[in-house]
């Protein structure tokens, strides 16, 4: 297998491994396996943002509660299937996010920061001071959709079979967007936006561009995590939420892909386990571990993995007397 | 005419705690270039220390000036075994660390005092101060007065002594700095010190009013990067000053525009900074920091 085809083969593996899921875990453990396909949704929106464009977000929480919110509403209000709920609640997200990454291109780094955790600090009061539209403190009720065309799975295998597609889907559409020339102009804003503009790109643009799809990333995520849990409650989008999102992209890896997935698994199992030592405890462990990997790993677990294949194939290369040493390494910031 | 007067005061007394908190956020980003987001966590683990003192039965102000020791070394700590090694990494992994710190913060304080909220006292009598129809709490009036002195003493230090000289020099231009033999690291450590302390201050202060939760400072720290960013943080003086505008605005907004009461607070501070961000970035009193490309 050659170094360009083998990760598409691992990912293809992992994809079928996915599909079989469902046909040997309990209901419960597919629930979580659909929340980190969830989760994945909504870093790899981060990663686009911070990764890749080098804008930091420390309140994607807030779009993913623009989004939950927004699926709930129309299920709840106008009974609006679910699967129309999501791609309205993307394009929602877009706008809001588009809009709020107006203002935010006058941001640098840190008042960006600044900016989008308050963001996120005010947007469980905000949820709660529209009662009407989303039933105050005690949030909306909603009820599982059952699997369609009469086929022969419960609610909660069906929820993971589409929260895999909208997955994989989405993955597939970023990384399209991700490698092109428009992926390469968003990478070059974060390198240096000086010489990007003045090699032509229009960095206002693409920098309130790439806020939006983030933010629509996250909102798909949001809403569906509307079905999946079938409730949404104002204090579930706390600030936490956003700090559980960096936390998953930045373990993961912030400017990869395939990072999502791991840091989605992380934030997913890893406060499970630690539930078992104190309620406290998973924050603390998160704590440890994002300290941790800033010191040791910066570029994450995808990061990781990559340096390892680079130096194994590098030994390999160098037996072989070839000097084709893969430079990909280095495109993470 | 009177409700205005007694919110004024009372908006005062909230801005000290902004201001002292603003002031720590803003020491430490002149000093490093980061915000420090875990610093109204590390207030509220101060708090608790001065709070598990009080109830082990020692005298409220011994505590208090206990506490502020504590914070200090602590801070300096902190800046020295956690801060240190991502000194020159790039804004993101550091901002990255302080949120580590914001979270293990929380949760830690969650794991030893529970979360179940603890009454604070107050130094200050109960009874509240009457002039003509006006009522002050004597909590707020003592407040600012702790406010005031806390700032005047900073001041004082920074402007009179040796070591407070050296501490803006490091945070002003650190290579120069350290040509003349100025220890910048120590200084940097001093200056999360001082920070922690105002931070300190400020908790034990609102405390009394918010009782005792791990989530304590939430609030008060989103009202705090409010007021750094409307007096600007690049100057201390304007981030105090910011501190007491915004803790007036605060509680003229929640009395008088009746839709925004106590249950949108978190996002009148939200606008103001985008607001602030959008019409004059530097802030009231910033400089704008020119790039050299």
């Amino acid at each position: 297998v050659s170094d360009s085809r083998l990760p598409r083969v691992v990912g293809l593996l992992a994809l079928l491994a996915a599909c079989a899921l469902p046909f040997f875990l309990s209901n419960f453990r597919l629930f979580q396996f659909s929340q980190v396909c969830i989760y994945a949704i909504a870093i790899l929106g981060l990663n686009m943002l911070t990764g890749y464009n080098g804008q930091f977000s420390l309140g994607h929480g807030a779009f993913y509660a623009i989004g939950a919110y927004a699926s709930a509403i129309m299920m709840d209000r106008w009974n609006i299937s679910y699967i129309w709920t999501l791609p309205v609640a993307g394009v929602l997200c877009l706008v809001v996010g588009f809009l709020f990454g107006l203002p935010a291109l006058r941001l640098e780094g840190l008042y960006l920061a600044l900016a989008t955790f308050s963001l996120a600090l005010a947007v469980p009061q905000i949820l709660k001071y529209f009662e009407h539209w989303t039933g105050g403190s005690q949030g909306l009720v909603l009820s599982k959709p059952n699997a369609p065309f009469g086929l022969p799975l419960n609610p909660d295998q069906w929820l993971y079979f589409v929260c895999l597609a909208v997955l994989v889907l989405l993955f597939w559409l970023g990384a399209n967007l991700l490698r092109g020339r428009v992926g390469r102009a968003i990478v070059a804003i974060r390198d240096n936006h000086i010489a990007a503009e003045a090699m032509g790109i229009n960095t206002a643009l693409y920098k309130s561009l790439v806020f939006g799809v983030s933010a629509a990333y996250t909102g798909v995520a949001g809403a569906l995590s509307a079905s999946v849990i079938a409730y949404v409650a104002p204090d579930s989008f706390n600030v936490f939420l956003s700090v559980t999102l960096l936390i998953g992209s930045v373990i993961g890896g912030l400017a990869s892909i395939s990072g999502a997935v791991f840091g989605a698994m992380f934030i997913q199992f890893v406060p499970n386990w630690a539930q078992d030592i104190s309620k406290a405890a998973p924050w603390a462990i998160f704590g440890v571990f994002l300290i941790g990997f800033m010191y040791l790993m910066p570029f994450g677990i995808a990061g990781g993995i990559r340096l390892l294949w680079i130096r194994a194939t590098r030994s390999r290369v160098q037996q072989e007397g070839r000097s084709a040493v893969p430079t990909q390494a280095h495109t993470t910031t | 005419m009177d409700i205005f007067i007694q919110q004024v005061v009372s908006g005062l007394a909230t801005g000290g705690i902004y201001a002292s908190l603003a002031l720590a956020l803003v020491m430490i980003y002149q000093a490093t270039d980061v915000v420090n987001f875990a610093q109204g966590e590390l207030a509220m683990f101060a708090t608790y220390v001065c709070w598990s003192m009080i109830n082990a039965g020692l005298p409220y102000w011994v505590a208090f000036v206990s506490t502020l020791g504590i914070a200090f070394m602590g801070g300096v700590i902190i800046e020295r075994v956690i801060i240190r090694p991502v000194e020159h990494a790039p804004i993101l992994s550091i901002v990255m660390v302080t949120l580590g710190l914001l979270v293990i913060c929380n949760s830690l304080a969650g794991w030893i005092w529970t979360y179940v909220q603890k009454p604070f006292p107050s130094p200050f009598p109960e009874r509240p101060l009457k002039i003509d129809n006006i009522v002050f709490g004597a909590h707020d009036l003592g407040e600012i007065q702790v406010t005031l002195l806390v700032l005047l003493c900073i001041y004082l230090f920074f402007r009179f002594t040796p070591l407070g000289l050296a501490m803006r020099a490091a945070a002003h231009n650190p290579v120069s700095s350290r040509l003349v033999g100025i220890r910048v690291g120590w200084m940097l450590a001093l200056g999360w010190g001082l920070a922690a302390v105002f931070g300190a201050v400020a908790g034990m202060m609102v405390a009394p009013v918010l009782t005792l939760e791990p989530n304590l400072m939430g609030g008060v720290q989103i009202y705090a990067f409010a007021a750094a960013t409307l007096g600007g943080f690049t100057s201390p003086g304007g981030a105090v000053l910011g501190g007491f505008i915004v803790g007036v605005v605060e509680n003229l907004v929640g009395t008088y525009v009746s839709f925004i009461g106590t249950e949108l607070k978190f996002t009148v501070a939200l606008a103001m900074i985008i607001v602030v961000l959008l019409v004059k970035p530097t802030g009231l009193f910033g400089t704008t920091v020119v790039k050299r490309v």
